[in-house]
């Protein structure tokens, strides 16, 4: 038993140091990208997979940003925003919702998972749920395999 | 003709920060290889002065026209390392921050070479945003020295004063006749019990000997248009039109009482009242003789009909009973049959049962003989308070002690649940409330000759109407809703506007000052400074691909968008906050964010993925 456990840990190990996926994460400046300072600051540690582009608002996140990115080779993209009722910007957070929540059903009708695009909202004090965010989606990620665009 | 790029990236390590974890050198090496990049050094601190210095001379020496660092957040460091650029002669929007420490070695400190190839993929994409950065300015826009202030209330008074104090005219609307406000109508105020028209006298002469304070009374507010520092008002005072513009706008609206229809018998006993109406009959001295009365609270309030506590109600009704117990001849009316007597006997002695009990409890303190008994003064003249309560609020300083006197004072306080609430009707012509009694576990009953209803302060019928004049938000109890509850309170979210008082939910005399006061003081800060600096990330609009379906002006949180004489968008630059939320919505891609592009953002996106593509 013990020995099969670990050659599966060793098996996804090695799966993993093959493909490591890339995924775009829009941070708002003014929660979510705080939240992700304060992971750093506290110093939780979390797969490297993941680029950063900070935008002023989440409700900034064109749709079609996240269909380039995908276009571009893209494994996951991940919006994060400030929780409801604390937009910075008084309520951009709730057309971000509308946005993704859509933008899911149309990645879904072009073949892909939709599980690729998630929306969070992580407040300027949740380093910790940006960690775990991270983790759970790279993780979901990998099971997912990489955006299909790129094996043709 | 398009200028050259040279960028300049300067890698920090941070100490060990960066530097234990990234291998920094090969960073700096692989910043040398991207498009642009002219210079590239590793900093072992950037931030400091010798850090500082490389950027500044670098600048000089390699005519660098855009410069990254890449270090820890520009949400701590931005403002100086753009200070240095500027310092070079640099403007301070061709600066770019990269975030390896927080966003990659403090996080990735296990990693080993992947941080560092992440790293190189996050300079990468500044790089890639550096190249098409542009110089921005940031606009000053003027602020006319006026302002309006909405409603001739105490806090649109005291708002007045105060603003006009600091030298700038102000209107004052008014939509009555008289300045005053709800406070005209009460009777005596809590703490002190001052006389309210007494109180009220001062406030409305400063305002009315105030030659900076254009009085309009009879009027209304017809017309608003503009952005802070240029609001072009059109007010309709006492039938006339007049025109002008101001440079911020207070919004002291007030609030109703509300009017608890088909409650407790409110419509069909004339003795059951509001809170407010108790007050006008003493100020008038109307009130009838009365040998026992009964307040109860949260009518309509908490769950009942509106969801919140109107604060106000506990410390008013016990200081009502304090009036009864205490100085009740000084508020009974002189001409003893108002209107209110004819249709219920109130002129009644206490019924037998309960003077009977009163001369037990009497005889029983005169046997005592306790001298703190004997002396401790039964309900003036003998009458009977009772304030039917779910919980008593007396929040505040001396409120407690009031609450403590009305008790020492035999003013019943009694606790009902709002699941079995006191039932009012009428028996053999006499008021009685009837209610389960929690504490004794029995349903009892009081004849009363008088029921007051503590019913919560409302937002008046015309706060959506103003709400859509000056394009600010109501919240789901109808009160107007500030920037934020703790940071901001009495700001709007649109800048130049502000708002104080019962306008933005039920609050006594005391904290409306207060309120009008903060709200004076925000409102002359453009007015003293005399202009206001735009920001700099604002939504710009490509006029030529606009079709103008307004798609942006509904979405736009802060009205900063409205159609030009061409039928097509068009940003006020003084109001937009840059949250590019209009850009994401813009069916035709007409709209982009300054300092924010698309080609910016899909730039960096592109850089990211840049391995991925092949």
């Amino acid at each position: 038993m013990m020995a099969t456990n670990a050659e599966k840990l060793v098996d996804e190990s090695t799966a993993s140091e093959e493909w490591d996926p890339k995924i775009i994460v829009f941070c708002c400046n003014w929660c979510s990208y705080a939240g992700a300072d304060l992971a750093g600051v506290s110093r939780l540690q979390m797969p490297t997979d993941f680029l950063v582009i900070r935008t002023m608002c989440s409700a900034r996140v064109d749709p079609e940003f996240v269909l380039r990115a995908f276009a571009k080779g893209a494994d996951g993209v991940l919006v994060a925003g400030c929780h409801p009722a604390d937009c910075h910007y008084i309520g951009g957070n709730y057309r971000t919702r509308r946005r993704i929540a859509i933008l899911r059903v149309l990645l879904e009708q072009y073949g892909f998972d939709p599980d690729r695009l998630r929306l969070e909202w992580i407040s300027a004090s949740e380093g910790e749920k940006f960690q775990k965010t991270i983790r759970e989606f790279t993780e979901r990620i990998k099971e997912i395999g990489p955006n299909p665009l790129k094996e043709d | 003709m398009k200028e050259d790029i040279r960028i300049g990236v300067f890698v920090c390590h941070c100490g060990t920060n960066i530097g234990g974890f990234v291998d920094v050198p090969s960073v700096v090496e692989y910043s040398r290889t991207l498009p642009g990049v002219i210079y590239a050094t590793g900093n072992l601190y950037t931030c400091a002065e010798d850090g500082l210095a490389s950027i500044r001379d670098a600048i000089k020496e390699h005519h660098l026209n855009r410069v990254i660092v890449a270090s820890c957040t520009p949400r701590t460091h931005a403002p100086l390392f753009q200070g240095v650029c500027e310092e070079a002669g640099l403007n301070k929007y061709l600066f770019t921050f990269v975030n390896i420490r927080e966003h990659c070695s403090w996080v990735h400190m296990k990693e080993g070479p992947k941080a560092t190839e992440k790293a190189k993929d996050l300079v990468r994409m500044g790089v890639a945003r550096a190249q098409l950065l542009e110089p921005k300015e940031e606009a000053r826009i003027d602020v006319e020295p006026k302002a309006l202030v909405i409603g001739g209330g105490i806090s649109g008074m005291v708002a007045a004063t105060s603003i006009a104090n600091h030298g700038f005219p102000v209107y004052l609307v008014e939509k009555e006749a008289d300045f005053g406000g709800f406070v005209r109508n009460l009777n005596n105020l809590y703490l002190g019990g001052k006389d309210a028209t007494e109180m009220l006298k001062p406030i409305v002469d400063q305002v009315t000997s105030n030659k900076n304070i254009i009085k309009c009374l009879k009027s209304k507010v017809a017309g608003v248009d503009g952005f802070i520092g240029n609001y072009q008002v059109a007010l309709d005072v006492d039938g006339k039109e007049v025109k002008d513009k101001v440079g911020v706008i207070v919004l002291a609206t007030g609030a109703d009482e509300y009017v608890p229809e088909g409650l407790f018998g409110y419509d069909l006993y004339e003795n059951v009242v509001t809170l407010t109406e108790f007050e006008i009959l003493c100020k008038r001295k109307t009130l009838p003789k009365i040998s026992s009365i009964a307040f109860i609270q949260c009518v309509g309030s908490r769950g009942h009909v509106k969801s919140y506590c109107s604060r106000i109600c506990c410390n008013v009704a016990i200081k009502n009973a304090l009036n009864i117990a205490e100085n009740y001849q000084n508020i009974l009316g002189k001409d003893e049959r108002g209107a209110v007597v004819e249709k219920v006997g109130v002129d009644m002695k206490a019924p037998e049962e309960i003077a009977e009990r009163r001369r037990r409890r009497r005889g029983r303190r005169d046997r005592e003989g306790g001298e703190e008994e004997a002396e401790a003064p039964a309900p003036s003249e003998g009458i009977e308070i009772a304030i039917f309560n779910r919980d008593i609020m007396s929040y505040g300083l001396e409120h407690e002690l009031n609450y403590n006197k009305a008790r020492e004072k035999h003013v019943r306080f009694v606790r009902y649940s709002p699941a079995n609430p006191p039932k009012v009707y009428t028996e053999n012509g006499k008021l009685v409330v009837d209610y389960w009694h929690d504490t004794l576990k029995l349903q009892r009953k009081m004849n009363v000759d008088m029921i007051v209803l503590s019913t919560p302060l409302v937002s008046p019928p015309s706060a959506p109407g103003i709400s859509k004049l000056l394009k600010v938000p109501l919240g789901q109890d109808g009160f107007f809703l500030e920037a934020h509850v703790k940071l901001r309170p009495v700001d709007f979210a649109t800048d130049g506007i502000f708002v104080c008082g019962t306008a933005k939910g039920p609050a006594d005399i005391t904290e409306c000052v207060f309120q009008a006061q903060a709200a004076a003081s925000r409102a002359a800060i453009p007015l003293a400074r005399g202009y206001v600096q735009a920001e700099a990330l604002t939504a710009i609009v490509d006029a030529d691909i606009c079709t103008g379906c307004g798609t942006c002006i509904e979405v736009c949180p802060y009205g900063a968008l409205r159609k030009n004489m061409d039928g097509v968008a068009e940003v006020i630059v003084a109001a937009c906050k840059g949250c590019g939320c209009c850009g994401a919505t813009c069916p035709e891609g007409a709209i982009d964010l300054s300092h924010y592009t698309d080609s910016q953002l899909l730039a960096e996106a592109k850089a990211a993925l840049q391995e991925a593509i092949q």
